[in-house]
């Protein structure tokens, strides 16, 4: 077979921290972008492994010769550089030129992207779904809905974040929980650094669903659904009040005045105290909602309770409603793909909800896929797939990407901050080694806020171990 | 691929094999048992009813061919008619008068998408309670239920597996709840109005079984057997003791009832119905590998095989194929050795691979879910050829049904089930331009009326939308 007779792997012992650069062939060189003796250059190539082997600090590099994906919906740049300096993007694009003393990564062409940004995730939350220990999700047989906070139960280690940060993803929207009421609690931003400290901001927005899920925890119906979540933001509005004005600038659960509340409250106040800044729009309300006749209610709600700042999830209906959508100016982070009618709301399910809405001009990213966030590449291929499909409706390659880059980072707020290659965001970036949404591409090398990350992990020492499966003069618990 | 013949199902009278066993032509035994309704009765009581649907001589012009078999072709040939495959060749071959030619230039050609492990119809959408129709998660041990009669011939699935995948010919299994689940049935992906209508003509029973997380947190959270990985296994022996005990009581005559159970199992023993079996670790795969020779039968195909990259060695020997995912992982803790390089490195070591879905979704895409393993062992150092990937989608899948000899390759004579794609398949960018099932254009990305739309979608919104 072919198989049998292809060079032997660049993965030797010892490879540990998995960093790419130099793993697919043909090598890749490393220069200073001066013209550096080889020996040099080679003595640079050991100084960067060296600073990346020892620490996760940020460091100030320059990716040349690489094909450029801003993220903001542009079209990939070929020749293209990426200079970071400080954990920040300073420079990228055609052209740029490489400061002086700064190590330059020579990509040979390969591609260079923002970090993916994938909402709507259990990244952290979890090691293994099934295992009920490890999971921290199922919170529903507590006391608190509304006033869970996912970053409670973040953890930088979980092995999941490894696996997500291996394929490329570096920040993401940890939400929902499952709580006993339609309150999946408030959501965490995270980066999936190899660190510490992966919350870049808790409480971020709170989460509810007014789907068929929804309606089953509001004890039977979307019509007791919308009942309890207008209840919920009227406690809430009243709570505000009884506070006064200067507990709602923090976190309003730890507010110290205890006011007295009327006697047929429904929300306890920990989970009414939460609410505050959702209904004062200080903090966004994230809604579930797939039928196009939920979505509509959900964008009405303005009409009731103006300050709220709504985002859609889910939204597998949202092409029949695009119009009202992009009206209301709301944005929706589509579950991709869905084109089976699996629930009575998702009935007109198909592959092109996403491009018809963004045709409408809904701004839309992909979120709450319910499976790994490393598919985030796949699922905005294969819009891009789309486009060569009479009758159906996908992206182009550049909207593509800003649907798993830019534009989650701008609806979960942090666009200035990351998700895209322009000057001042976030040193994000993952070295590809060929197009980011091709199927047959994979990572090469991630850095996060400018940190070159390792991509090894459990997935990855069990490929190496089981490379040639036969045990050898010892077992295989041997090999590591 | 070295995958032993198993399957001789032309003998519709069990009485036949019985017959044989016991040496043939004693008149005296033929009469008793023709009386007896335990040792002869029809063994395909709910024929395919199946029928191709008309075609028309039609060549595929100028594609890149992957014929499924491991071959490629460029600038190829593909002529269909009559139903069959009538020749795969280069730019040189000839096309005879009266084929409707398709200017494929640019465009590739496979046979028809095979997915060995599909719940289409018995867990249909929408997926309500009333819908769930694929484990009998009353009693272990259930060979005695058929997937055939739980499958719903209108599931919508049906249609996003052909438009959206490629996928020609299906098998429906039973779920992974019980340790023997049932017997699984086959199909041609073509919408009929019963599931007799949709059955592969010729194609042989599976049994699924399961090992594992799941029948025993199911029975143990019954509070009964099995509730433990040993219980698993000594269920299963105890149940193939049995089928042993039935199959010598029928040799000798002895039997006077029909059991339904027994009867898939003895055809299991028989080398009739093959045995696919759910099961993701290393160390219970070669459990099962080991009771199968203690009992005497053959393990086709490991199902999901999440650990199968650890025994490939194994799994060679054994001729027992791989049904895997590309990079499904983590989910349970079955699955948390799950790796991207399954495929690939079960390939080095020569043992059969098979890409499957278990997934209404993920059958709409096992041409990306292979590419996506091709491309992670390729970073891992083992390259594959684009027609070897191809095959794990067609032939191997065929060949691990029993359907080989019918479909599963672009050879002169297999059935015409044939897929135009409008780029490469194993490009996420690719989809299905035009999908033949037995010669006859079933689907057509530019002509709506050349998509189905089942019985449950009429009237509904979006309905005949692209999907």
């Amino acid at each position: 077979m072919s198989a049998q007779s292809h060079p032997p792997s660049p993965w030797g012992k010892g490879w540990g921290w998995g960093f790419g650069i130099g793993v697919v062939p043909p090598p890749q060189p490393l220069s200073n972008g001066e013209g550096l003796p080889s020996r040099a250059i080679s003595l640079a190539l050991a100084a960067l492994l060296g600073i990346l082997a020892t620490s996760a600090q940020a460091q100030d590099i320059a990716i040349t010769n690489a094909t450029v994906v801003i993220g903001d919906g542009s079209a990939p740049i070929a020749g293209g550089t990426v200079v970071v300096r400080g954990g920040k993007v300073v420079a990228a694009g055609a052209g740029v030129p490489i400061p002086a003393g700064i190590p330059v990564v020579e990509a040979g062409g390969k591609w260079v992207t923002p970090g993916l940004v994938v909402a709507v995730t259990d990244l952290g939350l979890l090691d293994v779904e099934a295992v009920d220990e490890s999971n921290d999700i199922e919170g529903d047989k507590g006391p608190f809905s509304a006033a869970q906070d996912a970053a409670t139960g973040i953890n930088p280690a979980a092995e999941p974040i490894a696996v997500s940060r291996a394929g490329g993803v570096t920040r993401a929207a940890v939400a929902p929980l499952s709580t006993n009421a339609i309150f999946g609690g408030q959501g965490a931003i995270i980066d999936l650094g190899h660190d510490a400290d992966a919350v870049n901001r808790a409480r971020a927005f709170q989460y509810v669903q007014l789907d068929e899920a929804g309606a089953r925890r509001a004890g039977g119906s979307r019509v007791s659904a919308h009942a309890i979540l207008r209840n919920a933001l009227i406690e809430a509005r009243d709570l505000a009040r009884r506070f006064g004005p200067t507990v709602t600038a923090g976190d309003p659960r730890l507010a110290n005045a205890m006011p007295e509340r009327p006697g047929d409250a429904l929300l306890t106040r920990f989970d009414a105290a939460a609410l505050i800044p959702v209904v004062n729009g200080t903090q966004p309300l994230y809604v579930r909602a797939e039928r196009a006749a939920d979505i509509r209610l959900v964008l009405a709600l303005k009409e009731e309770f103006s300050a709220l700042k709504l985002v859609l999830v889910g939204a597998g209906e949202g092409w029949l409603a695009a119009r009202e959508i992009a009206a209301a100016g709301v944005p929706v982070l589509a579950t991709p793909l869905g084109d089976l009618p699996d629930r009575f709301e998702i009935l007109a399910a198909t592959q092109s909800n996403v491009g018809r809405m963004a045709a409408a001009g809904v701004k839309v990213g992909l979120g709450a896929f319910g499976d790994q966030p490393r598919y985030a590449p796949q699922y905005a291929g294969n819009l891009v797939g789309l486009t060569k499909v009479p009758g159906a409706t996908g992206l182009d390659w550049g909207k593509a990407f800003a649907a798993i880059s830019s534009i989650p980072a701008e609806i979960l707020g942090m666009g200035d901050r990351f998700g895209s290659l322009k000057v001042g965001r976030a040193g994000d970036l993952v070295l590809w080694d060929g197009d980011p949404l091709e199927v047959t591409s994979g990572v090469v090398a991630v850095w996060i806020d400018g940190a070159a990350q390792p991509l090894d992990n459990h997935q990855t020492r069990l490929r190496d171990r089981y490379r040639t499966p036969t045990e050898g003069e010892l077992p295989k618990a041997y090999e590591w | 691929m070295n995958l032993p013949r198993l399957l001789h199902r032309s003998l519709l009278l069990a009485g036949a094999g019985a017959l044989l066993a016991a040496g043939g032509g004693a008149l005296q035994a033929k009469k008793k048992d023709e009386a007896n309704p335990a040792v002869s009765f029809n063994k395909d009581p709910y024929p395919s009813t199946y029928k191709p649907y008309p075609g028309w001589p039609t060549a595929l012009v100028g594609a890149t061919v992957f014929d499924g078999a491991g071959g490629r072709i460029e600038g190829g040939v593909v002529l269909i008619a009559e139903g069959k495959v009538k020749a795969v060749g280069g730019a040189d071959l000839t096309i005879p008068e009266g084929y409707q030619r398709v200017d494929a230039t640019g465009k590739f050609v496979t046979p028809g998408i095979i997915d060995i492990h599909s719940h289409l119809g018995d867990y249909a959408s929408p997926a309500v309670d009333a819908h769930s129709d694929g484990n009998e998660m009353t009693d272990p041990v259930t060979p005695n239920v058929w997937a055939e009669h739980s499958v719903w011939p209108q599931d919508p699935g049906f249609s996003r597996a052909l438009a959206n995948g490629g996928v020609t010919s299906l098998q429906i299994l039973p779920g992974s709840g019980n340790l023997f689940g049932g017997r699984s049935v086959t199909l041609k992906n073509v919408y009929a109005r019963t599931v007799q209508g949709m059955k592969f003509p010729g194609a042989p029973y599976g049994l699924k079984m399961a090992c594992g997380e799941n029948p025993k947190r199911v029975y143990g959270g019954k509070g009964r057997l099995p509730s433990t990985r040993m219980g698993n296994m000594a269920v299963n022996r105890a149940t193939w003791i049995k089928a042993q005990e039935y199959r010598r009581k029928r040799d000798a005559g002895k039997l006077e009832t029909r059991d339904l159970a027994m009867e898939t199992l003895v055809g299991v023993l028989e080398g009739e119905i093959l045995v696919n079996n759910h099961c993701y670790r290393a160390d219970e795969m070669a459990q099962v590998l080991d009771m199968a020779k203690e009992f005497g039968y053959k393990v086709s195909t490991f199902h999901h095989a999440v650990e199968a990259y650890k025994i490939g060695d194994l799994l060679k020997a054994n001729g027992t194929c791989a049904a895997v995912w590309a990079d499904w992982w983590g989910f349970k803790m079955e699955a948390w050795d799950a790796i991207p390089e399954n495929a690939g490195i079960l390939y080095k070591a020569g043992a059969c691979v098979v890409i499957h879905s278990d997934d209404a979704n993920g059958i709409q895409r096992l041409n990306q879910e292979a590419a996506k393993a091709q491309g992670d062992a390729r970073r891992a150092g083992i390259a594959i050829a684009d027609a070897e990937v191809i095959r794990w989608l067609t032939l191997n899948p065929a060949t691990a049904m029993g359907i080989d000899k019918l479909t599963g390759s672009l050879t002169p004579g297999k059935m015409g089930d044939v897929v135009l794609w409008n780029g490469n398949p194993l490009s996420v960018y690719s989809r299905p331009q035009m999908v033949w099932i037995d010669g006859a254009l079933l689907y057509d990305a530019a002509n709506p009326k050349r998509r189905p739309v089942s019985d449950f979608e009429l009237g509904n919104p979006g309905m005949g939308d692209t999907k």
